[in-house]
């Protein structure tokens, strides 16, 4: 097990022999996911893991896999799809083009997620996502679509709250373990990697979603991921994020109007 | 700080114990209750309610104050971090359970050390008892609720098994050292 100050030597290890910064993420959930790894691992002190890491690629891959958290699921708080139908899609459908960016996408639950409610309210068709994560076994995976059927029960039940109209079933087509999403939800969907800490504006997208991803980042990292995503706004453009994140620390705080306080929706205004 | 873990069926429990304690008590409070998500549950208002205490659901990177109650929000694991700061994570389910009361019990441990107190009442699970044990070898103060008097055994039950050195006290008993030690 590794403590804090650890952990700065560890991440300052990281950042010189692998050019990943993790230096403004959170540190008590980075430290929680490391002793998690190494625990995983068999490793006792923070000497091990800085060997094994230094040492064995393969070791790292995974290392980094783990600790950029990529926990998701399908409709995941359906209050929010709920404010977001209601309130952002007919002010997105007044666009002939829509182009949407999910930030920090995970395995794609969110993304697909989206495109399930867009094609059901008929905006599909002309919207591009673009998904991104820093994690390129996340976009692999993203891409590829296909989720294991023991958690279908609860998202099913999250479709229905999220107010779906169809099966989700529908979308997917299973085998007796897992599912797979219809193919038609790849053709508008673009997952690439993209690392909010050090990469810039991609395009400019009327709505962003990035939820339960700044919970990782520190005030100073989250304020300059939210000046990207400021920047990657059109004005009236939408920015959603965690339900239980907010802008308040933000310097672009003032640009934005509270369009849902609860489910932490806003908008650009100036 | 003080942390109470249980699941839904603590509810009356820590209802007592925040009503029992001295008006002036104001160590911060962390309640780390399992329960469903998805659901806006009226934990919070009732709590205000019935309490003369400002309670707050975490939100990330809040600061901690005294004289404030804070609950974990459901579906978050709740961290704490160096500069006095709660955070968030959603990682995946620890027992079972978001928020696991083990995740804040280590994290809470790791900052705080001596000055962490962990209390483990009723609940169905062993959620708690790993990172009770935890807070014990860091030197803090570690009670859990007395097995007779707890609706659900399981919870402190495992904590003993795991570590026999904790304070067992029932919910008056809980109340007075509190307030002995903290007031």
């Amino acid at each position: 097990m590794i403590d804090f100050n650890d952990l700065d030597e560890l991440l300052f290890t990281i950042q010189k022999q692998f050019d990943y910064d993790f230096s403004e993420y959170s540190k008590a959930s980075m430290l929680r996911r490391i002793n998690r790894f190494m625990e995983i691992n068999s490793m006792t002190t923070a000497v091990d893991l800085q060997f094994e890491l230094i040492n064995n690629p393969k070791i790292f891959k995974e290392f980094i896999n783990e600790i950029v958290v990529n926990v998701s699921e399908f409709f995941r708080d359906p209050s929010f799809y709920q404010s977001l139908t209601k309130n952002i899609f007919p002010y997105l459908d007044s666009y002939p083009k829509i182009n949407i960016w999910s930030a920090g996408c995970s395995f794609g639950e969110e993304t697909y997620s989206l495109a399930i409610l867009l094609k059901e309210t008929g905006m599909y068709d002309k919207t591009r996502l673009y998904a991104t994560d820093i994690s390129s076994n996340a976009i692999e995976k993203s891409k590829k679509g296909i989720y294991p059927n023991i958690n279908f029960k609860d998202y099913s039940k999250n479709y229905f709250e999220c107010g779906g109209q169809a099966s989700l079933n529908n979308y997917f087509i299973s085998d007796e373990k897992n599912s797979i999403i219809n193919s038609d939800f790849k053709k508008n969907i673009l997952f690439s990697n993209h690392n909010l800490v050090t990469d810039g504006v991609f395009k400019e997208c009327q709505l962003i979603l990035c939820r339960n991803v700044l919970i990782y980042f520190n005030d100073e990292l989250q304020n300059k991921v939210l000046k990207l995503f400021y920047d990657s706004l059109p004005i009236h453009g939408f920015l959603a994020l965690g339900k239980k994140e907010s802008l308040r620390f933000s310097s672009v705080y003032e640009n934005f109007k509270e369009i849902d306080r609860n489910e932490k929706i806003y908008q650009k205004i100036k | 700080m003080i942390i109470i873990g249980g699941s839904a069926g603590s509810f009356n429990t820590i209802l007592s114990i925040l009503n029992g304690l001295d008006k002036n008590f104001s160590v911060p409070i962390v309640i780390v209750l399992h329960r469903l998500k998805n659901y806006e549950s009226s934990f919070e208002d009732i709590l205000r309610h019935h309490t003369h205490y400002i309670v707050k659901e975490v939100e990330d990177k809040e600061i901690i104050k005294n004289g404030i109650v804070y609950t974990a929000p459901s579906n978050y694991h709740l961290l704490l971090e160096e500069n006095n700061t709660f955070s968030l994570d959603v990682s995946e389910l620890v027992n079972y359970s978001r928020p696991s009361i083990d995740v804040t019990f280590e994290s809470a441990s790791a900052i705080l050390k001596e000055k962490c107190c962990g209390i483990l009442l009723s609940g169905a699970n062993n959620d708690g008892a790993k990172g009770l044990k935890r807070i014990a070898e860091n030197n803090g103060t570690t009670i859990i609720q007395d097995c007779q008097e707890a609706e659900y055994k399981n919870m402190p039950n495992a904590a003993k098994l795991i570590y026999k050195y904790h304070q067992e006290l029932n919910t008056k008993n809980i109340i007075n050292k509190l307030n002995n030690e903290y007031c």
